[in-house]
C-alpha cells in the first residue's frame, strides 16, 4: 500500500523549516487548512493528508474495522511520518484529530516535537462530573440521523454531477466536494468520533502541547478546553475570538498566526 | 377569445406587479433567514415563524441559526455546513431538522449563500428554508425498502452457502496409509460454485476421487453439480473403471440436455490402490486441467493428460487415461482453473505456467502443506480470483 496515494499527502512550503503536519477532523478534508497554509509555508514544510475515506484518499483502503477506532487513524498518522520519514514533526490535529495526535504522540514521542490541538475534545458525552457538552441521547441521535442517511446532502448533487456528462469531476469540484463523504464511512467515522474517549490518554503526553479553542464552539465548549488543558502537562492554552468549530477558517490569521509562534518557540 | 380585452388584462397584471417586496418575503412558500457572520439571527420572514411557531422578538438579536436546528444538525452544521459555506460562499440542498418552538421537527432543506459588500467582504448570510416533510417520508419509504432488499440480500447469502454446503462432502473419510487434504475457495457469497469434489471408499478396498468444474454459476450450475456428484458416486459402485465412469456420466449429462441450459463440466477421476508404501493412482479426465505431481525428490511436473474432451456436450466424449505412481514423500494435487484463469492485471491471468513456476518451490510437500500453500496462493491474488477454486491433495506419508 502507497501511504502518499492512500492518504492524498501533500508537501508544501519551505523544505528547510520545521515540519508542520496538518490533520483535518471529522467533515471535510485538508481543504480546510487552504486560508492557513500560505502564512506557514513561508517558515515550515507543511504536511497535509486526507484522512481515508475523506477528500481524495483511496476509499479501497477504508474498512469498517480499521477505522472504527482511533487507532486506525493514529497508525495511518505513524505511517505518514516514516514514509516521509519526519522528524521532530509539529502535529496540528482540529477536533477530532487532535485526540489522533495525542495517540500518536504517546505511541511515538521521539517522532514528535509538539502538539498544537485545535478545538480538541477528549469526550463530547458529559458523564458525573464531566462536562462533555452532549448528553449520550444527544449523540444518539446525530448517529441515528446518519444512519438513516437523511442529515447531509440530498440529490441536489446529482444534477450538478449531471450538468456536466462529458466532466463529471467538474461538478464534483463545484459543489460541496470536500465535505462530501461516502454515507457509510461518515457513519462510522462519525461513530468513531462521537463515542471515543481519550481523556486517559492525556496525562501520557510529554512533548510540549498548544490547546488552541474558540471562545464560542458548541461542539467543544470552553470547559473542554479548560479540562484538556489541565490535564495535559505544562501545556498552553489560547482562546481565539472566534465562533464555531473551525477557527482555521472564521479566523484563520489568528489560528496561524498562533501555531507558527508556537512552532517557533521550538529553536 | 384571446386578447380581446388587453386593457383589463394589463389591470390585472399591474395589480399582481403591486404586489409589495415585504409581502413577498414575509409571506413567501419558503423560510427566510438572514444572520451575520457569527451566526446570529438578523432577520426572518413570517413564512419561517409561522412553521416553528416562534415571534420575531424571541429569535432575531437572539439566537443563532445552529440553535434553531436538532442535536445532529448542531453537529452537521459545524462541522461540514459553516466550513462550506465559508471555502464557497455558498452551500445548497442541505437536509437538516429544525426544532418548532414547541419541540416538534421540521425536516427542511436549506440553502445559504453569503452576501458580500462591495470590497468582497462578508457581511451576512442569508438563507432559504423549504419543507421536506413530504420529501423526508418519501426517503424514509427509500429507506425501508432498501432495508429489505438487504435482509434478503441476506438470505440469498444464506441459502447460497447451505446449497453449497451440501455440494462438496463435510469431512473427506481417512484413507489409511494416505494423507489427504481439501480446500475450496468461494468467489461469491451469493452465488453457488460449480466446482465439486469427493473421495470415497469403493467395494475391492480401492479408493475413488475426483474433482470437477461444471460451467456455469448459481442454481442451474449447483442442479448440474448435484447430478454430476451423485451419478459419479453411483457409476463408480457398478464400474469403478475410471474412462468407463465418466462415459457414463457423459451419457447421463447428455440426456439432461434440455432447456437451452448447456450441462456439461471437467472433470477428473480416479481410483487409488494404496499399498504399503506405495500408491497407484489411475486417473481419467474430461477436459480438467492437468494434476499436479510434487515429488518427494524435490521436483514438480504437471501430468499432462491431452486430449479429453468436455463430459456432456459430445454424445462420445473422448476421455483419456493415465497412471501415475506415487512413493513416499509424493503428493498429487488436482485444482480447477479459477486458481489458472485468476487475473493478475487488466489484461494478464494467472497461467499454468505460473502454477508450475509456483509449484516447483514446494517440494517436498505433504497434501496438507501443499494445500496451505495454493491457500496462500489464492489470498495472494486476491480479488483476481474471479470463479470458485476447488482443490484436493493426496499424499502418501514420508517415511
Amino acid at each position: 500500500m502507497d501511504v502518499r496515494s492512500r492518504n492524498n499527502v501533500t508537501v508544501t512550503g519551505n523544505a528547510d523549516g520545521p515540519v508542520v503536519m496538518l490533520a483535518h477532523g471529522f467533515g471535510c478534508d485538508q481543504t480546510m487548512w487552504r486560508l492557513v497554509v500560505p502564512a506557514l509555508a513561508e517558515t515550515c514544510r507543511v504536511v497535509l493528508f486526507d484522512h481515508v475515506g475523506a477528500g481524495k484518499s483511496d476509499l479501497y483502503a477504508w474498512s469498517e474495522r480499521r477505522y472504527s477506532t482511533l487507532d486506525g487513524y493514529t497508525r495511518d498518522v505513524l505511517d505518514i511520518c516514516h514514509e516521509l520519514e519526519l522528524r521532530d514533526v509539529v502535529f496540528v490535529g482540529h477536533s477530532v484529530s487532535a485526540m489522533v495526535g495525542v495517540l500518536a504522540a504517546v505511541a511515538e514521542p521521539a517522532t514528535f516535537a509538539k502538539l498544537v490541538l485545535v478545538t480538541p475534545s477528549p469526550r463530547y458525552i458529559d458523564d458525573g462530573d464531566y462536562r462533555g457538552g452532549f448528553s449520550a441521547a444527544d449523540i444518539d441521535e446525530l448517529l441515528d440521523s446518519l444512519e438513516s442517511n437523511y442529515l447531509g446532502w440530498s440529490a441536489v448533487m446529482a444534477p450538478a454531477i449531471m450538468g456536466n456528462p462529458d466532466r463529471p469531476e467538474l461538478g464534483e469540484e463545484l459543489t460541496n466536494s470536500f465535505c462530501r463523504t461516502d454515507p457509510e464511512v461518515a457513519r462510522v467515522f462519525a461513530r468513531t468520533t462521537f463515542l471515543s474517549d481519550n481523556r486517559a490518554d492525556l496525562d501520557r503526553v510529554t512533548v510540549p502541547t498548544l490547546v488552541l479553542e474558540c471562545s464560542h464552539d458548541v461542539i467543544a465548549p470552553p470547559e473542554v478546553g479548560a479540562f484538556v488543558h489541565a490535564r495535559i502537562p505544562g501545556s498552553t492554552l489560547v482562546t481565539l475570538d472566534a465562533t464555531g468549530h473551525c477557527p482555521q477558517l472564521s479566523a484563520p490569521e489568528a489560528t496561524a498566526a498562533a501555531i507558527a509562534s508556537f512552532v517557533a518557540d521550538l529553536r | 377569445m384571446c386578447g380581446s380585452e388587453p386593457d383589463h388584462d394589463r389591470e390585472l397584471f399591474s395589480a399582481l406587479l403591486e404586489d409589495s417586496a415585504e409581502d413577498l418575503y414575509e409571506n413567501a412558500p419558503c423560510g427566510y433567514l438572514s444572520t451575520m457572520l457569527d451566526g446570529h439571527i438578523a432577520k426572518v420572514n413570517g413564512t419561517l415563524l409561522r412553521w416553528l411557531g416562534y415571534e420575531r422578538e424571541q429569535l432575531v438579536g437572539r439566537l443563532r441559526f445552529a440553535d434553531l436546528l436538532s442535536v445532529g444538525g448542531k453537529l452537521y452544521h459545524e462541522t461540514h455546513f459553516a466550513p462550506l459555506l465559508r471555502m464557497q460562499g455558498h452551500v445548497g440542498g442541505v437536509a437538516l431538522e429544525m426544532v418548532a418552538a414547541d419541540g416538534t421537527r421540521l425536516p427542511v432543506l436549506v440553502h445559504s449563500t453569503v452576501k458580500t459588500g462591495g470590497d468582497d467582504q462578508p457581511l451576512l448570510i442569508r438563507t432559504t428554508v423549504f419543507d421536506a416533510s413530504d420529501r423526508r417520508a418519501y426517503e424514509r419509504e427509500l429507506l425501508r425498502a432498501r432495508q429489505v432488499a438487504e435482509r434478503e440480500r441476506d438470505e440469498i447469502r444464506r441459502l447460497a452457502t447451505t446449497l453449497q454446503r451440501t455440494l462438496l462432502p463435510p469431512v473427506l473419510p481417512a484413507v489409511p496409509g494416505l494423507e489427504t487434504a481439501t480446500h475450496y475457495h468461494h468467489a461469491s457469497p451469493f452465488e453457488v460454485g460449480g466446482d465439486f469434489y469427493d473421495l470415497f471408499p469403493l467395494a475391492d478396498g480401492r479408493w475413488a476421487l475426483f474433482l470437477g468444474d461444471v460451467c456455469g454459476k448459481g442454481a442451474n450450475a449447483a442442479a448440474v453439480t448435484s447430478l454430476t456428484r451423485y451419478t459419479l458416486r453411483s457409476a463408480a459402485v457398478y464400474d469403478p473403471d475410471p474412462a468407463t465412469v465418466l462415459t457414463n456420466l457423459n451419457t447421463v449429462l447428455n440426456q439432461e440436455q434440455n432447456g437451452g441450459h448447456s450441462r456439461f463440466c471437467t472433470v477428473t477421476f480416479g481410483v487409488l490402490a494404496v499399498e504399503p508404501d506405495r500408491c497407484t493412482l489411475t486417473l481419467a479426465a474430461g477436459g480438467h486441467p492437468p494434476g499436479l505431481l510434487l515429488r518427494a525428490d524435490g521436483t514438480a511436473e504437471y501430468v499432462e493428460m491431452p486430449g479429453g474432451q468436455l463430459i456432456g456436450i459430445l454424445p462420445d466424449a473422448r476421455v483419456v487415461t493415465t497412471t501415475v505412481h506415487l512413493s513416499p514423500g509424493d503428493t498429487f494435487v488436482l485444482y480447477t482453473d479459477g486458481l489458472t484463469e485468476a487475473r493478475t492485471g487488466r489484461d494478464t491471468r494467472y497461467s499454468e505456467e505460473d502454477l508450475l513456476e509456483f509449484a516447483a518451490t514446494l517440494p517436498p510437500v505433504s497434501a496438507s502443506g501443499a494445500v496451505s500453500a495454493l491457500v496462500g496462493l489464492l489470498d495472494r491474488l486476491g480479488k483476481g480470483v474471479e470463479d470458485d477454486t476447488a482443490v484436493l491433495a493426496i499424499g502418501v506419508p514420508a517415511r
